[in-house]
């Protein structure tokens, strides 16, 4: 199954210095796969590391420790003319329509930007090709001329979504892109990526904290907690069982549409804490209703308890017979 | 139930450089004392507008209150209030939580100050009392070490406990209305979901009536008694949450509950997405503000607005699909949101 994995990320880690020599261990020790062609999710609260995983993978960020194997090579060891072909398949989405377009370029100045690096378009070609792009994401070519303050919200991230698809890329991080959208708008950005997804064989890592959209779009979904994976596995297992008490209450946060609090909510105490700090042993045993006296001295490793459902918590075990 | 806040044809326009914007077209609703009733729709269809009216927070140069809107609060009317009468009120009588805790909150005063102020605009005792009575407010929303958080500033601590901070100010004269607009938006899910349990509670505790502004139909479904469906300014929709939940009438609606992925729908499947844009609020519509985007639209609605349907004593819809004479159509959506297709 190795050769059908795009990404192979083993231990990696990402540290980032802080005041005082001190250390914010944004992503430790993380490992996880994702295979081609798949939606790879991962969830968590805000500061838990998952964009900087996302980072990390693209080298945005120089990884600190560990490696990133794309198509089976160190991603950090390739050639110039290999990093040069990485950066064209490996694309990215932002959280933010309003600020990752710059202001004073037309839309399709915006789209063609990256095409000039990687390829050699006539200027006709090019325009040709912005027009295709536009049509794909359901805009019309005269949005080419336009620029982002005439867009909403959602013209606005699909001209993202464009640019990334100008580079005709295999993988896309796509960081909380429909965090700072309406429902309505937000359902129409998730069909279109869908469509894509399907059209062009992409691959997604789609980073977010709207639980309903993951468990919708999601093949399999990592759940991290300061910076660790607590729990990877399938969308549907981990929706209808998940095993780590974090994913747990995570979920059971997740309000039921029409029907008033029919489940058992878990409630955490208290919030994440200082990554700069964090507890030690399992970074879960502050808050965590199950904690043992082994939690705090022992970190966990992440285990198979289920197959192909890896969690990383003493208690699994023992709480989910 | 008696009726705290009555709001009767309330209508908002801004006036911009491109002409009249109006934002809230005739909207009328009341809130009873105890209850929650959640505005809810999509950014732009005027449910902030509505709520900022009520505390006539809305800038005064750009934004005008209509003549013949009416905003009675106790028997008084907030429209014709002058400033001294709603400085009074505010605060005090109404108080609101705004959605941006780092934006609404002042990043050179202390917590404890902030608080204070609020306490001391509004009652005549003295500072040492003033801040005791502000340490009591910060235990009332369970933020850890109130002591030494007093004397902390703003920036100093996480979303979650300034969003709880903004709670204790609102809530430092037991106000008998508090509006929340989108007050944990910018919260993770977690936080979120001790915030609105902390907020029922207080609630409760407290005996307060809650204006909830939001688009998240979740919280809505877990917190609210009456929702009231906003679109292009206009109420399309109102009912008590069982009602709109289960038992929706506006195409809008369904629209809405359409677009958030439900358990039953199949994975990677297609999501239920409005086509086209909101009107341009510089118009005015003679006919249904929905009607444009609407799957079920008949000739009657790009004629003529439909005037409100009265289903129950609660629930009214505003849509010719309840005329006696329209088709009869089956809604798209079943009990508690679930997709029939």
């Amino acid at each position: 199954m190795s050769n059908n994995n795009l990404y192979e990320i083993r231990n990696l880690k990402r540290y980032f210095p802080a005041k005082n020599g001190k250390v914010v261990k944004a992503v430790d020790d993380v490992t996880f796969n994702i295979a081609r062609g798949e939606t790879f999710s991962l969830v968590g609260e805000s500061g838990c590391g998952k964009t900087t995983c996302g980072r990390t993978l693209l080298g945005v960020y120089p990884k600190t420790a560990g490696s990133i194997l794309y198509n089976g090579k160190e991603s950090s060891e390739l050639s110039r003319a290999e990093q040069k072909e990485f950066k064209r398949q490996n694309q990215m989405i932002f959280q933010d329509p309003y600020s990752c377009l710059d202001p004073r370029m037309a839309i399709g100045t915006i789209i063609q930007e990256g095409m000039n690096v990687h390829y050699d378009y006539t200027p006709a070609e090019r325009n040709e090709k912005v027009r295709e792009l536009l049509y794909k994401v359901g805009l019309t070519a005269d949005f080419a001329s336009r620029f982002p303050h005439e867009l909403s919200g959602g013209q606005r991230q699909r001209i993202g979504i464009a640019r990334a698809l100008a580079m005709n890329p295999s993988f896309i991080v796509c960081d909380e892109p429909i965090a700072a959208l309406d429902v309505s708008i937000q359902a129409q950005v998730i069909n279109l990526m869908i469509d894509l997804q399907q059209e062009m064989g992409l691959t997604y890592l789609f980073i977010s904290h709207d639980l309903s959209m993951v468990r919708h779009i999601s093949d399999r979904i990592g759940v991290m907690y300061l910076g660790s994976l607590v729990e990877v596995s399938a969308s549907g297992p981990l929706y209808e069982k998940p095993l780590h008490p974090y994913t747990k209450a995570l979920f059971s946060a997740i309000p039921d549409i029409g029907k008033r609090s029919t489940k058992e909510r878990i409630r955490l105490q208290g919030e994440i804490p200082n990554p700069m700090n964090p507890p030690p042993g399992c970074k879960f045993s502050s808050r965590c209703p199950y904690v043992t006296d082994r939690c705090s001295h022992e970190a966990p490793q992440l285990q198979e308890l289920e197959p192909d459902h890896f969690v990383a918590c003493h208690m699994a075990a023992v709480l989910n017979k | 139930m008696a009726e705290l806040l009555k709001v009767e044809n309330l209508n908002v326009s801004f006036m911009s450089y491109a002409g009249e914007v109006k934002a809230v077209r005739n909207v009328s609703f009341h809130v009873n004392e105890k209850e929650t009733l959640a505005l809810v729709g999509e950014s732009g269809c005027g449910k902030t507008v509505t709520s900022k009216s009520i505390m006539r927070l809305l800038g005064r140069t750009t934004a005008v209150i209509k003549e013949g809107s009416k905003i009675e609060f106790n028997g008084e009317d907030i429209v014709k209030m002058d400033k001294k009468r709603l400085a009074e009120i505010r605060g005090n009588d109404i108080a609101m939580i705004f959605q941006d805790s780092m934006t609404s909150l002042n990043p050179t005063m202390t917590v404890g100050k902030q608080i204070v102020e609020n306490i001391l605009n509004h009652n005549d005792i003295p500072k040492a009392q003033a801040m005791d009575r502000a340490l009591e407010l910060l235990k009332l929303v369970e933020i850890p070490n109130p002591e030494e958080r007093l004397k902390v500033y703003p920036h100093q601590m996480s979303g979650g406990m300034r969003q709880r901070v903004m709670i204790a100010i609102a809530l430092a004269n037991n106000p008998k209305l508090l509006i929340a607009d989108e007050p944990t938006t910018a919260l993770d899910v977690t936080i979120q979901a001790q915030l609105m349990d902390l907020l029922g509670t207080l609630k409760e505790r407290l005996g307060m009536s809650v204006i909830l502004v939001t688009h998240d139909l979740g919280i809505v479904s877990d917190f609210a008694d009456r929702v009231q469906v906003m679109y292009a300014g206009q109420v399309v929709e109102r009912g008590t949450t069982d009602e709109i939940f289960n038992n929706p009438r506006h195409p809008y609606t369904w629209a809405l509950l359409r677009s958030i992925p439900g358990l039953a729908l199949e994975q990677k499947s297609k999501l239920y997405s409005l086509k086209g844009t909101p009107p341009d609020l510089l118009l005015t519509l003679s006919q249904c503000p929905f009607a444009a985007r609407c799957d079920y639209c008949m000739p009657i609605c790009t004629k003529q607005k439909p005037d409100e349907t009265v289903l129950s004593d609660t629930h009214s819809t505003a849509c010719w699909l309840l005329h006696p004479n329209a088709p009869k159509i089956d809604p798209p959506i079943g009990i508690g949101g679930q997709h029939n297709e």
